[in-house]
């Protein structure tokens, strides 16, 4: 495993192969565009309904802005708030230190096995993998996270892990994977949801220590909140004995106050519901309730590698709600696993190169037609087009491109001047050759597409004719 | 009101009827617009690709800055000069170009909006009796923000019969040199937008965008659906002598 952890899949073939095999998928792509569909329309309803909408989020954009401008403050605050309510803070500089920390917590308690909640941040570093070379198994215990694991799949959605299957592949995955499956098992969604309910019931009763993530991270109390659908994370965070969780150190927020913003645009944006169906806060130890030792790793983890950047620091407002997924029209036709990384689609395409160095994942800004609906519907404003251009530019002058350089220097030199643009017109005709059938690289267009048949002159030369 | 027209290296190049479209509308409304021959291009390709150039936003700069307006058939160009100039310049530490660049910028109109935001004006006296559909590119959309005035001037178009295109904001999957870094996806977005387009029934795609014509055109020739592509001011120029 390196450092950065499973920020990005290192195996995995570039976006662009990733993304042929998968829009002939037929499977993938109707599940996908079932499935985001349905998101985008209930969110689509309750942002119509919420008449302060934009202004929530210039709020949620300002909120974060000022706790990304004074991270290190209110990160001191944090600790000090929580420590002193009885949590122990530890510091991860990335994903080798973050996994060893919790793999030794978990070591001092004796157990073997513990339970998950859902958590970004955890799968970025690869916990779970991490974990069971130490000998240690970590259930997820989240539904989608729970199909995903017994199916040794990767998740393709930051809300939606199992987006992209369908219920008579989530039936099949626990017949083969779930000893405790009932043999009769339908794909009726609440026959799967019991069959998981019951198989999890058994896990949350009798583990001793929970791993989960935080949505928010409350300075001024020290306090962390985890919100969810399943009720699932709501045991994990409170039957066990001890409790490790893995926070990014941009999920600040500076008030219990600010939850007022973040709770109206973090649901209608993630799932399209007005209110999670369950949001957990817990601030350090509360003697005799809830788990006694309580432990919160604060990961960096490449994020202030983001936070260097002038342009791309404000992909580290993100608060993963993945509205940009849901109608983004490449990740709707690809499916999350094309990007190869923990986080797909748009916020993907920009903070999984922020995190780890363009170098590393110079595909992915590349991954969009810069259509702009990622942007429109950032409930933290994030101008995710802006920041892609900007990492394509990263990408093109940390690493040579013979062909493409020499193409580009190119026609930049053809449009430098009056005379040279009239020459390179008149080559404009030569396209009538090729329109049915170019040579690479244009062959990529003319595979599916027509190129325009060029016109008997350009419009300048009509221009001065006119202008006689 | 000295206006100058950018005609934009797509349409100088390869749509001039596009170019010459755009010219006919401003002078029926009174206009002399100027081209100056020292235009090339407003570099978005370049930039869009990773390729920032500031000698081409410095061309822009120097060529249309004498003007009091200047307007683009073009979205997505319009897009760039007003969103990209600047942080091209900037890019390049260059702060008194990229001072130059955004006041340029502030006085460079997309077509649609120069008629109905400066000249205040929704009906341009046109006659175009077909079933034309029109697709609002993201650009125009989502980045300039031009609103329904294209469709504005479309309506009070005589003789035209214009159909709703379904599921109209989605992307067609052009994106420039998008489409030939990941032609898959593009040509499934584009496959999308053509079934729409198809399902409206109509003989004529109107947009404010030539690239994105260009593509969706490119398609529907290839799969000969017999539909043809116009650009906004092409309708906007035709009258009931043409």
């Amino acid at each position: 495993m390196n450092r950065s952890g499973d920020l990005i899949w290192t195996d995995d073939p570039p976006f662009s192969q990733n993304a042929k095999q998968a829009v002939h998928n037929s499977q993938l792509r109707r599940n996908v565009r079932n499935a985001t569909a349905t998101i985008r329309q209930r969110r689509a309803g309750l942002v119509a309904e919420t008449p302060d909408w934009q202004e929530l989020r210039h709020a949620g954009a300002a909120i974060k802005d000022d706790v990304l401008h004074h991270l290190d403050t209110y990160l001191t605050e944090f600790e000090q708030n929580a420590t002193a309510n009885g949590a122990h803070v530890h510091w991860a500089h990335d994903a080798t230190q973050a996994t060893a920390i919790v793999a030794d917590l978990i070591k001092e308690t004796g157990n073997t096995e513990v339970i998950k909640v859902k958590s970004m941040a955890t799968q970025e570093i690869g916990l779970v993998e991490a974990l069971k070379h130490q000998g240690i198994t970590a259930h997820e215990t989240d539904l989608a996270e729970l199909i995903i694991q017994l199916s040794h799949d990767k998740p393709s959605h930051i809300v939606v892990p199992a987006l992209h299957r369908n219920r008579a592949e989530i039936r099949r995955i626990f017949l083969d994977h779930m000893p405790d499956a009932p043999q009769d098992l339908t794909d009726d969604p609440h026959a799967l949801a019991e069959a998981a309910r019951l198989h999890l019931r058994r896990l949350f009763l009798k583990t001793k220590t929970a791993i989960s993530g935080a949505n928010f991270a409350i300075a001024e109390t020290g306090g962390l909140l985890v919100a969810e659908s399943e009720g699932n994370g709501r045991m994990c965070l409170t039957l066990p004995d001890t409790l490790i969780s893995v926070v990014g150190i941009e999920k600040l927020i500076p008030t219990f106050k600010d939850l007022e913003v973040f709770l109206q645009l973090l649901p209608r944006s993630a799932t399209g519901e007005r209110m999670n169906p369950y949001n957990s806060i817990w601030t350090g130890v509360t003697e005799n309730d809830g788990p006694q030792s309580v432990h919160i790793v604060l990961l960096d983890n490449g994020r202030t590698n983001a936070l260097k950047d002038g342009t791309g620091r404000q992909a580290l407002r993100c608060i993963r709600c993945a509205a940009c997924l849901n109608v983004c029209p490449v990740y709707e036709r690809t499916g999350g696993h094309a990007y190869g990384a923990t986080y797909p689609g748009p916020i993907g395409a920009i903070l999984t190169p922020l995190m780890v160095g363009v170098e590393h994942a110079p595909q992915l800004p590349f991954a969009s037609s810069l259509c702009g609906a990622c942007y429109e519907v950032c409930p933290v404003e994030i101008d995710i087009p802006t920041v892609l251009v900007k990492l394509r530019h990263d990408a093109v002058k940390a690493k040579p491109h013979k062909t493409e350089d020499a193409t580009f220097a190119a026609a930049a030199r053809a449009m430098s001047g009056r005379r040279r643009w009239t020459a390179a017109l008149k080559a404009a005709k030569a396209m009538r050759l090729i329109r049915h059938s170019a040579p690479p690289p244009l062959s990529r267009w003319t595979r599916t597409r027509d190129l325009p048949a060029p016109p008997t002159e350009p419009f300048r030369e009509w221009w001065k004719k006119r202008d006689r | 009101m000295r206006v100058a027209l950018f005609a934009t290296c797509l349409i100088d190049a390869l749509f001039p009827d596009a170019g010459k479209a755009t010219v006919q509308v401003l002078e029926r409304l009174g206009l002399h617009p100027e081209f100056p021959l020292e235009q090339t291009c407003c570099g978005q390709m370049h930039t869009n690709s990773g390729y920032f150039e500031p000698t081409l936003v410095e061309r822009y700069v120097h060529t249309f800055e004498p003007y009091d307006a200047i307007v683009a058939p073009s979205a997505s160009c319009v897009g760039a000069i007003r969103h990209q100039h600047a942080m091209i310049a900037r890019a390049a530490n260059d702060e008194t170009l990229a001072n130059r660049a955004q006041q340029t910028a502030n006085k460079t109109f997309e077509l649609s909006q120069f008629l109905v935001d400066v000249l205040h004006t929704d009906d341009v006296g046109a006659y175009f009796p077909h079933r034309v559909t029109y697709h609002p590119t993201c650009h125009s959309l989502r980045m300039l923000k031009v609103g329904d005035s294209p469709t504005r001037l479309l309506k009070n178009v005589r003789g035209i019969e214009l159909i709703d295109l379904p599921r109209s904001d989605e992307c067609c999957g052009f994106g420039g040199t998008f489409s030939i870094k990941n032609p898959d996806v593009s040509a499934a977005m584009l496959a999308d937008k053509m079934e729409a387009v198809i399902e409206t029934n109509a003989e004529v795609l109107c947009a404010g965008d030539r690239s994105c014509l260009m593509h969706i055109g490119g398609g529907l020739e290839r799969i000969r659906a017999g539909i043809r592509t116009l650009h906004l001011a092409e309708i906007l120029a035709s009258t009931d002598g043409q």
